[in-house]
């Protein structure tokens, strides 16, 4: 049976039944619950690769499916899309889902009322929003990933949850606010709403319009860039991030992505090099605003203190590469930052789990939770406590075990760091690499060039080198309080359940390592269709609505003869 | 009429804007709604401004632009309404709920320092 092309709307309505049957079964039977979600989560996954893999095995132009849900003309009705970004996205964002669950189940699920239901919802509004074509039907889904992310933010609940949550929520409403104001001043200017049409409606705005149509943008582009963490945007993002709780700390690693997602895929749709007197706009914005980004996160993750406030800003370091490496338009660069995307978000979400663990073996007592409250005794000499193998009785020096948990933690710290710095082996350093690798040649390797570097490429060059640096520095510093000073204190007691989902976004990570070419391979198929725009543009315009049988029927007779 | 909607939208959106400013969580719903009843009213006027036109295709109305307004932008302006509504009665639960964990309704949960 031919799937396709009714697998691609799959990954919202699974979801949405699945949430909707769990808020039948009510406030009971949470382990019920807990399974059902998770077959949920693993069978959205599973529909993610399928996705993936016929993007990858069908020819270039071909590679882009149409779905029509309400059957209508693609103008009129609205139309889902998944090409290689896309299904890409899908992908990832299932693997962070099963990893964030399976942690939740340990013991978080049962912090508050809902967090199935809202997990699911939360999931619905991520594939819709990497699957929609049309701009209102984006903003719908915008609307109910937010929502479920009120819930999951405040789950747990807490003083310093709510009252972050508090600023999360009224940013992102006034976010809404400017997104609909930019959507409809587009609707004003071109009298259509699918991305597709817009691409062909823009070069043929009159000049008097263009104005109008570059402030609805660019206040569309508010909103998006406030979700993506751009500076000076980007201020509710760490307290929001690093109070909540990890598993769903860890699934917001995706949501700065879907606010980078829609830059990236509207920015290349509406401004592309076809757009006439509108091409490239803003690009500029997006390249120095990225790097105003990586400046102030990057200073900001040296003075961080908490595990949690590191990585949410290492999230809005990784942003301000993303958004910059975006702002180029250059296919090979961009098909750099994918790489590095899939990367930086598993480590980052994998950091995320891990910080928990980490923070949970220190007391309650020593548990700085504002950075501003009272800074870290640890730079002070303490006494050598009794548990150490400092011997004054002239015993045999005895080593000291180290616990497996201790063990495991600290390796996975090593690792998560390694890949967030950039740093060999590990897949981070390659996406670092070819980054750097596709700016100093802009034309790819091996194809000499006359035209000298451009001086924001030299900029990003060393914003890149700069802030991997300091995250070494911040890394290294974090990791010495936290395994290397002989404080006594229990080790930490895990679950095998909290350790697999670490086990599994990492492991992901070094077979990103060895598989780094047929990936790397992909996001250059990825970057090559977005630079070519007329492809996604032909394929959701040329698409016709299934007949009804009816006509069907009427239209047989005139074939037979 | 074009006048009196953009004096209305720009009224309801400096209101919007200064109350969302104030430090109270209260007179930051107020701001929200109040912002999001401009954004309404602005979505709407982006469909053309016309009196006693039909958005729907009407038997005896001859069918061409001049005789109909725009119905897609009424349609938005629906769907925008409800997840407004929505997003501040979620608002106002987790205004409670920093009311009573903080004892304040200060937005940053603590009374600025005199």
């Amino acid at each position: 049976m031919n799937l396709m092309p009714h697998l691609i709307v799959a990954p919202i309505l699974l979801p949405l039944l699945t949430a909707a049957c769990m808020l039948l079964l009510g406030e009971k039977h949470r382990p019920l619950k807990a399974r059902i979600n998770l077959i949920s989560t693993l069978l959205g996954l599973g529909i993610s690769v399928m996705l993936l893999l016929w993007t990858r095995h069908q020819a270039i132009p071909a590679s882009i499916g149409v779905y029509l849900p309400s059957n209508w003309q693609v103008p009129f009705g609205i139309a889902l899309v998944v090409d290689h970004l896309s299904a890409l996205m899908l992908v990832l964002t299932g693997i962070i889902a099963i990893c964030a669950l399976l942690f939740a189940m340990a013991r978080w699920d049962r912090a508050g009322a809902s967090f199935h239901a809202l997990f699911q919802i939360q999931l619905m509004g991520l594939y819709g929003a990497f699957l929609t074509a049309d701009l209102f039907n984006l903003f719908v889904f915008f609307e109910v990933l937010l929502a479920a992310s009120y819930g999951l933010m405040l789950h747990g609940s807490g003083k310093t949850r709510v009252s972050a949550g508090l600023h999360y929520i009224s940013i992102n409403l006034l976010a809404s606010s400017l997104f609909l104001i930019g959507a409809a001043l587009i609707y004003g200017v071109t009298g259509t709403l699918n991305m597709a049409d817009l691409a062909l409606k823009i070069p043929l705005v009159p000049e008097a319009d263009r104005g109008l149509l570059h402030a609805g943008t660019a206040i569309l582009a508010v909103a998006f860039l406030a979700k993506a963490g751009m500076w000076p945007l980007n201020f509710w993002l760490v307290p929001a991030y690093s109070s909540a709780s990890a598993p769903v700390a860890a699934l917001f690693a995706i949501m700065t992505k879907v606010g980078i997602y829609t830059v990236l895929r509207l920015w290349t749709l509406l401004f592309s090099g076809q757009a006439g007197a509108s091409a490239y706009f803003a690009g500029d914005w997006l390249i120095y605003g990225g790097m105003a980004t990586i400046v102030c996160a990057g200073i900001a993750i040296l003075a961080a203190q908490r595990l949690e406030r590191m990585a949410s800003l290492s999230i809005l370091v990784s942003a301000g590469i993303l958004l910059s490496a975006v702002g180029f338009a250059q296919p090979n660069l961009t098909a750099a930052a994918l790489f590095y995307l899939i990367s930086s978000t598993l480590a980052l979400s994998a950091l995320f789990l891990l910080a928990e663990l980490i923070e949970r073996s220190r007391s309650s007592a020593d548990l700085v939770l504002e950075d501003d409250a009272e800074p870290q005794p640890s730079l002070t000499v303490t006494p050598p406590p009794r548990g150490s193998n400092l011997d004054d009785e002239q015993k045999v020096v005895v080593g000291q075990i180290i616990p497996w948990t201790m063990a495991f933690l600290g390796l996975s710290f090593i690792a998560c760091a390694l890949l967030i710095i950039g740093m060999p082996p590990l897949s981070g350093f390659i996406g670092k690499l070819s980054l750097l690798n596709a700016l100093l040649n802009p034309l790819g390797l091996g194809n000499a060039t006359d035209t000298p570097i451009s001086t924001a490429a030299w900029c990003l060059l060393a914003l890149l080198i700069l802030s991997g640096l300091a995250s070494l520095i911040a890394f290294s510093r974090m990791g010495i309080q936290r395994f290397w000073t002989p404080l006594e204190r229990p080790s930490p007691i895990l679950r095998r359940i909290e350790c697999l989902p670490i086990v599994l976004l990492l492991g992901l990570c070094v077979l990103l390592t060895f598989k780094a070419e047929p990936v790397l391979r992909y996001t250059q198929a990825a970057a090559d269709t977005l630079n070519n725009p007329e492809r996604y543009v032909m394929a959701v315009i040329g698409t016709r609505p299934v007949p009804s049988p009816q006509a069907k029927a009427a239209s047989m007779p005139q074939v037979q003869p | 009429m074009e006048e009196v909607i953009a004096i209305a939208i720009g009224v309801l959106a400096a209101s919007g804007t200064w109350l969302v400013l104030r430090p109270r969580t209260f007179q930051v719903v107020m701001g929200l709604c109040l912002l999001s009843y401009g954004v309404n009213l602005f979505i709407f006027s982006m469909g053309s401004l016309f009196i006693g036109k039909e958005p729907v295709i009407k038997n005896g109305v001859p069918q061409d632009l001049l005789n109909y307004t725009d119905p897609l932008p009424q349609a938005l302006v629906l769907t925008a309404i409800v997840i407004s509504f929505a997003m501040t009665a979620l608002f106002l639960v987790v205004l409670l709920a920093s009311r009573g964990l903080t004892g304040t309704d200060h937005v940053d949960g603590r009374e600025p320092k005199e």
